[in-house]
């Protein structure tokens, strides 16, 4: 799963949502008017079975809106669910309930379709996202794969030997506390905040080093989140600086799920890295992360949707 | 301290709120002793920018004395007597080595705001909403300046506050108007919008070698302003057609520059067009009333320059891009890069070649704010131009 579906993709995801969540709310408002235009309002399972399809519907519809297109899988189950039943209603229904069964049961069949489409692209689409060219070497089965890239107006050197120097990450990486480093910078130990007032640890160690050019890195075993990560110094055309790009991928403590929730609360871990390399722009061209008193902590997504007024803090 | 805060549309309050401190190594506090009121914003007055939040210092043409550095700043001391420009601006990034000090990439921490709405941010700017970075404005008794160290240009005690307070925005911003505008001899410019920013585009645009400049508003104490700062010819828009009036003046060519001074509250002598965009901007269907620029574009000569800066936000409809692109228009626009300005208008006003004070209507002290901005608001009182005293 990665978090780089195209924009196509994501565009069909979010129709797919529309739909759960027109047909989830239409059959848990109505039912029987949902039984009556379906055909099967004679049968007195009719009710309940609606109201329950019209649940699951509605599972999926959130996510599916957020434009992830691996929760199409959800509603590929329950076309198949539903696909059974309809078949085995329409064997004794006659008349004119047997055309508007078979009416819906060809128009789910078609949305099943793309719902299939959907969930099979889904897995098979990688990232696309201005880092994907970067190696990726997560072995994990459901990790987060972000990237991002800015241009800092420094020399390659200098842009590198800030991030060489592991202990100084803290400074723009908002949600990593503490670096050590261990065996003469081989070895660190992360410390980082993570949703819900958590803390995670681990240990990383870097498996690429190219002075001025790419810094690798992975997690040791037992580290309570594995990850890794790649970080590409490239001077940008015409002399003007650096282009950076960063690559991380990590395991999600709650896999697919966790990642949903945790940017509904503001967490896009997307959007952390991209935030993350705004304020390293800033302390390498600046001297330090720029704040406002509306944001006193710099660039911070989570920050966006609550912003202090802009007067002087107390 | 004291500070004028926005608590909504048309609602603002001065109120005691916690006295400034240095957040960063760069910043200095300025206790300021003259701020004024600027067009631009009566946009925040009128509730036309988004991304405001109750409670938010707004002003950002202000000076005043430093009171405070931090370790940062080594050209600046404490009691030194500084302009601050209204653009915040971190001197190191690409776009600030290229002058554009209004789009530096560092100075607006809330740069994904204004990406979602611009494609890419502009810089932060004092006291103008959350989207351009939640800085408080200097329309109070003190402010904190990042960057303090780029933006504040020192003056010397011989001249007044009110000689050189508008090199914080509108003396660089009607002088970058008529900067942009290439002006050769012989040139002929006109500048929509009489108000403080168009006269000193019409002082800069005579200072800068323009053969004629040409006024265009509806209120006559503004047009005599724009008659003062030396244009050659003024039009009341409501008395004539502005188009066939500008075709008469300049023989069927139009103008060889055009300068949108007016931004996104345009108004219109055509009622069915007012009505239009009064009725789209009301229910946010585009951001800006545009009437200024569409005559802009439609009166300039063939190949010659419109130049905008006038404020505008977001959206607009009807833009005439078939005349521009057939007619090979240049349109060029920004906020001001004050920066780049500061020393030299600083020298030319020394220099005695303007004395921007002329502008001034009103000297009111900060606890009248609200009521200034009425005054100012609904040209009540001839009122020009508000100075306010902290």
């Amino acid at each position: 799963m990665t978090s780089t579906a195209g924009p196509g993709l994501r565009a069909t995801a979010r129709l797919l949502g529309l739909a759960s969540t027109g047909l989830g709310v239409a059959m848990l408002r109505d039912p029987h008017g949902v039984a009556r235009l379906v055909g099967v309002d004679d049968s007195a399972a009719a009710v309940p079975v609606v109201t329950a399809v019209g649940a699951r519907e509605l599972l999926p519809a959130l996510p599916l809106l957020a434009g992830r297109p691996g929760w199409a899988w959800v509603r590929v189950a329950g076309d198949a669910v539903d696909l059974t039943l309809m078949g085995r209603a329409l064997t004794d229904r006659r008349g004119d309930r047997f055309r508007r069964l078979r009416t819906a049961t060809v128009a789910v069949a078609g949305i099943a379709l793309l719902d299939v489409v959907t969930a099979v692209r889904s897995a098979r689409s990688h990232g696309t996202g201005p880092a994907a060219a970067l190696p990726g070497t997560a072995p994990w089965e459901s990790a987060i794969d972000v990237s991002a890239a800015t241009t800092v107006n420094k020399p390659a050197a200098e842009v590198y030997g800030y991030w060489r120097d592991l202990e100084q990450l803290p400074t723009f990486m908002a949600h990593v506390r503490e670096i050590r480093t261990l065996d003469g910078g081989e070895r660190s130990h992360w410390v980082a905040e993570a949703p819900w007032r958590r803390t995670v640890e681990w240990d990383a160690e870097v498996v690429e080093d190219r002075p001025d050019r790419l810094i690798r890195w992975r997690s040791l075993p037992g580290a309570d989140i594995a990850n890794t990560g790649a970080v590409e110094f490239r001077p940008a055309p015409g002399d003007r600086g650096t282009e950076v790009r960063v690559r991380l991928t990590y395991a999600q403590p709650g896999g697919r799920v966790g990642k949903v929730v945790a940017k509904l609360f503001g967490e896009d871990p997307e959007q952390q890295v991209r935030d993350d390399l705004a304020r390293f722009k800033q302390v390498l061209e600046t001297g330090q992360v720029v704040r406002s008193e509306g944001s006193p902590e710099g660039p911070l997504a989570g920050r966006l949707l609550r912003q202090r007024p802009a007067h002087p803090l107390p | 301290m004291l500070a004028t805060q926005w608590m909504g549309t048309e609602h603002l309050e001065v109120n005691e709120v916690p006295d400034p401190r240095i957040l960063n190594d760069r910043d200095a506090i300025i206790r300021i002793t003259s701020t004024a009121i600027c067009g631009s914003d009566l946009h925040l007055y009128d509730g036309y920018i988004p991304t405001m939040e109750k409670g938010d210092i707004i002003g950002h043409e202000f000076m005043g004395e430093v009171v405070e550095v931090g370790r940062g700043v080594g050209n600046l001391r404490v009691g030194d007597r500084v302009v601050v420009p209204f653009t915040i601006a971190c001197g190191a990034c690409l776009q600030c080595q290229r002058q554009l000090y209004s789009t530096c990439e560092n100075s607006n921490p809330n740069h994904r705001i204004a990406e979602k709405l611009m494609g890419h941010s502009p810089a932060g700017l004092f006291g103008y909403s959350h989207m351009m970075g939640g800085y408080p404005g200097g329309q109070a008794q003190y402010a904190r300046v990042p960057f303090a160290d780029v933006g504040p240009i020192k003056v010397d005690d011989d001249l007044a506050d009110e000689q050189v307070l508008f090199l914080s925005d509108i003396f660089p911003t009607g002088y970058m108007g008529a900067d942009m505008c290439d002006i050769q001899p012989g040139d002929v410019v006109a500048v929509w919008g009489a108000g403080p920013v168009g006269q000193f585009a019409v002082a800069s645009a005579k200072m800068l070698g323009a053969e004629r400049v040409i006024a265009i508003d509806r209120f006559d104490h503004r047009l005599d302003k724009a008659r003062q700062a030396g244009a050659t010819d003024v039009l009341d828009y409501e008395q004539v057609t502005v188009l066939e009036a500008l075709q008469e003046l300049t023989a069927g060519r139009g103008p060889d520059a055009c300068i949108d001074a007016v931004g996104m509250e345009a108004h219109s002598p055509l009622g069915v067009l007012d009505a239009y965009d009064r009725v789209k901007q009301d229910l946010r269907l585009e951001t800006e009333r545009p009437h200024a620029l569409r005559e802009a574009i439609l009166a300039c000569r063939n190949g010659g320059v419109v130049s905008v800066i006038g404020v505008y936000g977001g959206l607009m409809d009807k833009f005439p891009i078939g005349s521009v692109m057939n007619r090979s228009l240049i349109i060029r626009t920004g906020q001001t890069h004050v920066q780049r300005y500061t020393k030299p208008l600083l020298e030319r006003i020394r220099n005695g070649d303007i004395d921007p004070g002329f502008v001034i209507t009103h000297t009111l002290p900060l606890t009248d704010a609200p009521e200034a901005y009425r005054l100012f608001r609904d040209e009540k009182d001839e009122c020009n131009k508000v100075v306010l005293k902290p």
